[in-house]
């Protein structure tokens, strides 16, 4: 009984929920054979049946099937990867059915086409082009290929016509730096790097490092390995020969003494003080401002310690100690050496003191010039209060009191010893100068208008001008006329003090940003010279009386005195040369020297400092 | 009045220069042709006075060409070479799109080609400049010949490399121009003195190269390319200066074995520098005929004596290996020996498993020196010293043949100084060297006590040095001490008014007098201008770094040698 299913090649699970599984030829279900085997009978089946390996089920009938014994054959055959039929052999001889050899009879019986045996027409064209090409020799055979380059005597003939301009102007590349010990395989000891420098080295940048490799030492030549970076540093080479641009750098070869410049030795220009001789010892506090009286036989120092001190100059004795009611900011002796009057200027007092040293005549003389004084008809008003000392400050030798609106700074005598300049700084107000004259005992008020904080005043020694000094500007008063005449640019950031040359054509300006500026009236507004030889701010600057001297004291604590030469021809500039650098004040608070001045007759200075000492240099 | 208002930039340096990215488009090429270009032409850009202006205002950065410079490349006939490349790259593009083999095949054959004598001859318009320039090519040519074929580069290149490179060793050789020799960690350095000009280059030791990743291998092959044209037609010209044959042969003295030699054999013979070149013209041995000197005009008697004693030298120093016979163990350097020993006359060999072209064996009772780089050696010949290859290196930067006791097996070699370094006055210079210096003299070393004294004799320098140094300081300290004493003579005058007899202070004139001009040089330095003082500052900071940088080299020498005395001593005495 055929029972083959004609379902077709369909998945049978379609199937699955039927009884049926198919149909046969005759168009008749087949039914699915009765399975009541359950897990158990299949095990049991497994085990009892000796034909169970062999039984595969038929998926198109459900029926159970045991495979013959050629069936199990072909399966192990097939599984194998041999062919089915027994008998085939697979390597039969190969019969070469179309060889070389060309056989009496075609193997095809078609009849040969006409073109293979008629002469082709393009190929004629395309020969008889080609001849053409050839005879008109545009083809030429082919050269053989040169592989090798060839090399000849390239400069047989040089000819210096033929150089182009352009190569005057290359600049051909710099060589290779050469190596030095570092780069040895077997550098000296010193020249290996140490521990910390190995780390320093690794940590910077490789564009910062000196060498750009470690230096190192091997035993013998046969353990140096191969340089990392040896590719590298030849393209970086490549790289700057076609990169870079190049240029013909000019080095500055000067020999550094040639820029020194050729001055006139301090020696020929003595005498100026070149030891310290002398310190002034007594103030506690610093010592703001010193001055010395007319004959040079008298120091007089204003301190922070609330006190005045009068010292003999030649033997550094204390003669007298004077207190006052506030921190002396300035003293100013008489430059008049007929009047023994010292001026000095505490807060917002001005007090006129007799200190009765020296001549009695001239102490005596100056007392009755004060007390000689008659009032007035009329009375003006006075910006400052003139009072006459009485009492206990009389014996002390107080003679005058100025009471001032505001805090005095400075107080400066004009050179005939009648007038006083008092600065009281204030951005604010149009009255920060005033000028007192003690015979009349009036005071006036120069200027209408605040022209910037006034840090310091002068009067010309000779005519009758006057140098006001604000932060960045010196500006130079004609009294008489009453008029500004010249505005001196000091180009620094704040003027601290000033100073005028005997002469009176020349000021310098020491100033805060530590510079020195000399002036020459005749010759501009600006500085003459500039002169940056101090560390630290310029604290006070002074003239010589005679000598072409000129000294500055600075917080650095040293006064350096300068030559300063003026010559009375008026084309011959200045000869400014430094020739001493005086040390001895020691730096408190980091105040060094706050007070220069000179010795009016010898050649000495006097420098006051922030250590509470005077120091005398000779 | 009147006239056309001027506009900006159309005049003046602006109109000079042109940017990189104009100048390529004026010349139509591409990035990489126009570096080519300008490798091959060696244009390089210019930095413009007035960036600014040049730059038409904008601050932007940019690298300038003169305008001249790529005038001049527009009339360069390569150019229109890189154009037909780049046409040439394009159609075989199209073949090999189209699988067109023949087509590919054919133009393969007919690659357009350049060649580059004439950019040589307008670049170095005299030997000489190119005898100048050929360092950077030297360099080049011995790194390429190094590499494997990787693909880095054609093998053609690295062949041709290799081949100039023998070339120029071998003329090296025949001339005996070589100078000094460093080993140094990144390769070995030559000097030679050709034709007048002193020509330093670098080979590196002889291991694969780690190529790296961040170099552009197209640069550089274009600067080989170039340089490999130069070095071919500057070997030429040098062969036939010489009257040798180029290419190079070397010299046969049976007829008949030419025939059978193969060229590649030959070749290698060649590389391993052991057998002299063939001339044109064979040379008699020429004894060197004593020429009489006149003095050059404008040149006086003086400097004509000390030419003369330099040319003396000089052929001292090129014979000094003659009449010695080196045998090269295994492990040394065989190439850069031989070219050493060889060049200065002295006869090498090695084992001839090692390569080709040795001329003795090692059994040869004749040998003098035995070079080995390794601890010991098993079987010793008693009649040879038995040296470590730093010898021969050092024998030629000290143009004499140094005593053989330090280069021993086995013994810890001596340092190995660099040739190159002129030490100047004040520069720090190693105590080696002023025993190679003291050797040269012809004085002859005291082993220990000798270098003691010379030490302290360094040393007392290093204090002077110092002094100078510390001078300021010095000064500062001297002044701070009279301050002081001043203070405290003041103080004892208040205090204890006691009269003590004084003492005669001894007046040093010469320091006063020191001290007055040091004080002098310092006040004129306060009277300097600002600019002459900034220069005048540098200088004199340069200066000091110098002079630190010295002593700092000499007190780590010091501590160096203080630390390792006692273990001299401790092994002088086992000895």
């Amino acid at each position: 009984n055929d029972i083959r299913n004609t379902v077709g090649n369909i998945p049978m699970e379609w199937y699955k929920d039927y009884p049926h599984i198919g149909y046969d030829l005759d168009g008749k279900k087949i039914f699915k054979p009765i399975r009541n085997k359950d897990e158990l009978d299949e095990f049991l089946d497994k085990m009892e049946n000796p034909d169970y390996w062999r039984t595969v089920q038929d998926k198109m009938t459900g029926a159970d099937i045991r495979l013959s014994d050629e069936q199990v054959d072909l399966v192990h055959r097939l599984q194998e990867g041999k062919f089915g039929d027994v008998n085939f052999n697979e390597y039969e001889p190969a019969i070469d059915f179309f060889s070389n050899e060309v056989m009496i009879h075609p193997v095809t019986n078609r009849p040969q086409d006409k073109r293979s045996f008629i002469p082709s027409l393009i190929e004629k064209e395309k020969v008889g082009k080609l001849v053409h090409a050839i005879k008109m020799g545009w083809i030429k055979p082919r050269r053989p290929k040169e592989t090798t380059p060839q090399y000849y005597d390239l400069w047989a003939k040089e000819d210096p016509n033929s150089i182009l301009g352009r190569h005057k102007m290359h600049v051909p590349a710099p060589k290779l730096k050469l190596p030095g010990h570092e780069e040895s395989y077997n550098p000296p000891p010193e020249y290996l790097m140490s521990e910390e420098e190995r780390l320093a080295w690794e940590q910077q940048d490789p564009e910062d490092r000196k060498l750009s490799f470690l230096p190192q030492k091997f035993a013998c030549l046969r353990a140096v390995p191969a340089y990392s970076r040896f590719i590298h540093e030849r393209f970086e080479r490549c790289l700057d020969l076609y990169l870079c641009p190049r240029q013909r750098k000019m080095r500055v070869n000067v020999n550094p003494e040639d820029l020194i410049p050729k001055l006139p030795k301090p020696k020929d220009l003595q005498p100026f003080p070149t030891t310290q001789s002398l310190v002034y010892r007594g103030h506690s506090s610093l010592v703001r401002s010193i001055s010395t009286s007319p004959s040079g036989q008298w120091l007089v120092s204003g301190s922070d310690d609330c006190t005045v001190r009068f010292w003999e100059v030649s033997t550094a004795r204390c003669l007298k100690t004077v207190e006052v009611g506030g921190a002396v900011k300035g003293v100013a002796w008489n430059p008049n050496p007929s009047i023994c009057l010292v001026a000095i200027s505490y807060d917002d007092t001005v007090v006129l003191l007799n200190p009765g040293l020296g001549d009695r005549l001239v102490s005596t003389a100056t007392d009755q010039l004060i007390s000689s004084y008659e009032e007035p008809e009329e009375v003006k008003e006075q910006p400052v209060q003139w009072t006459v000392a009485e009492g206990e400050g009389h014996e002390q030798g107080h003679r005058l009191i100025l009471k001032h609106p505001k805090a005095v700074r400075q107080v400066t005598w004009h050179g005939k010893g009648d007038y006083l300049a008092c600065v009281m700084p204030d951005n604010g107000s149009s009255l920060q100068v005033v000028i007192h004259q003690v015979s009349k005992r009036r005071t006036q008020n120069p200027f209408r208008k605040n022209k910037g904080l006034v840090q310091c005043v002068s009067f010309h020694p000779i005519r009758p001008y006057f140098f006001v000094a604000t932060q960045r500007y010196v500006r130079v008063y004609n009294l008489i006329k009453q008029e500004l005449t010249k505005k001196l640019m000091a180009n620094c950031k704040w003027i601290s003090s000033m100073a005028t040359h005997p002469g009176g054509d020349n000021v310098i300006c020491g100033s805060y940003d530590c510079r020195l500026a000399w002036f020459d009236l005749d010759l501009s507004t600006k500085p003459y010279k500039v002169l940056r030889h101090h560390k630290k701010a310029l604290r006070s600057v002074a003239y010589h009386r005679h000598y072409p001297l000129f000294a500055s004291g600075s917080d650095d604590g040293s006064v350096i005195v300068c030559h300063g030469m003026v010559y009375n021809d008026l084309l011959q500039n200045p000869l400014i040369v430094p020739v001493k650098v005086l040390k001895g004040h020691t730096i408190t608070h980091d105040l060094g020297v706050l007070d220069v001045t000179f010795h009016p007759t010898q050649p000495w200075v006097f420098s006051s400092g922030a250590d509470g000492t005077v120091r005398l240099f000779t | 009045m009147g006239g056309l208002q001027k506009k900006k930039y159309e005049s003046g340096s602006a109109t000079n220069y042109i940017s990189r990215n104009k100048a390529r488009k004026k010349l139509s090429l591409s990035l990489a042709d126009f570096r080519r270009l300008c490798i091959l032409k060696g244009i390089y850009p210019h930095e413009p006075k007035h960036k600014k202006k040049v730059n038409k205002g904008s601050t932007a950065p940019r690298t300038f060409y003169l305008l001249k410079d790529i005038r001049f490349l527009l009339h360069e006939p390569i150019v229109g070479k890189f154009r037909e490349y780049k046409i040439f790259v394009r159609k075989l593009r199209k073949a090999y799109g189209k699988a067109e083999w023949s087509g590919v095949q054919r133009m393969k054959e007919n690659k357009p080609a350049y060649k580059l004598d004439h950019i040589i001859k307008e670049r170095y318009p005299t030997f000489i400049d190119a005898v100048r320039d050929v360092d950077d090519a030297l360099s080049m040519c011995f790194l390429f010949s190094t590499f494997a074929r990787t693909g880095k580069c054609h093998v053609q290149t690295i062949q041709l490399c290799r081949r100039l490179g023998v070339e120029w060793m071998n003329y090296i050789i025949t001339s005996r121009s070589l100078r000094k020799v460093f080993l140094s960690i990144k390769g070995i350095y030559y000097q030679a003195e050709v034709l007048g000009q002193t020509i330093t280059w670098i080979i590196p030791y002889q291991f694969a190269h780690d190529h790296p990743t961040d170099v552009d291998y197209r640069v550089m092959a274009t600067f080989t390319e170039l340089y490999t044209t130069l070095l071919g037609f500057v070997n030429f010209r040098l062969y036939q200066t010489l009257n040798l044959v180029y290419p190079p042969k070397v010299k046969h003295t049976k007829c008949a074995s030419i025939k059978y030699m193969d060229l590649h054999i030959s070749y290698q013979k060649l590389a391993a520098l052991s057998a002299s070149l063939a001339r044109t013209v064979p040379s008699v041995e020429d004894e060197e005929a004593e020429l009489d000197h006149f003095p050059a005009e404008g040149e006086d008697l003086e400097k004509m004596e000390t030419r003369e004693k330099m040319e003396l030298e000089q052929n001292k120093q090129k014979k000094l290996f003659e009449g010695l016979k080196f045998f090269l163990n295994r492990e040394v350097p065989r190439e850069s020996l031989a070219f050493v020993i060889r060049c200065f006359g002295g006869e090498v060999s090695w084992d001839k498993s090692l390569c080709i072209g040795s001329t003795y064996d090692e059994t040869d009772e004749t040998i003098t020196h035995h070079i080995v780089d390794r601890p010991t050696i098993d079987k010793q010949y008693i009649n040879r010293y038995y040296i470590q290859p730093q010898w021969v290196y050092d024998c030629v930067n000290g143009k004499i043949l140094l005593p053989v006791e330090e280069y021993f097996l086995g013994v810890t070699l001596p340092p190995h100084l660099s040739p190159f370094v002129e030490e100047s006055e004040g520069d720090y210079v190693p105590p080696e060297k002023l025993k190679l210096l003291a050797l040269q003299k012809g004085e002859k070393p005291q082993a220990e006590e000798d270098e003691e004294e010379e030490e302290e004799e360094e040393d007392d320098e290093d204090d002077e040095e110092e002094d100078d140094q510390s001078e300021d300081e010095d000064e500062a300290e001297d002044e701070a001490s009279l301050a002081e004493m001043e203070e405290k003579r003041a103080q004892g005058k208040s205090l204890s008014v006691k009269v003590t007899p004084g003492k005669v202070k001894p007046e040093n004139r010469m320091r006063t007098e020191q001290e007055e001009k040091a004080e002098e040089k310092r006040l004129a330095i306060m009277m300097m201008k600002k600019r002459e003082k900034y220069l005048y500052d540098k200088i004199m900071f340069g200066k000091k770094r110098h002079v630190r940088e010295a002593n700092k080299l000499a007190a780590k020498r010091k501590a160096h040698d203080d630390a390792n005395k006692p273990d001299k001593k401790k092994k002088k005495k086992k000895c």
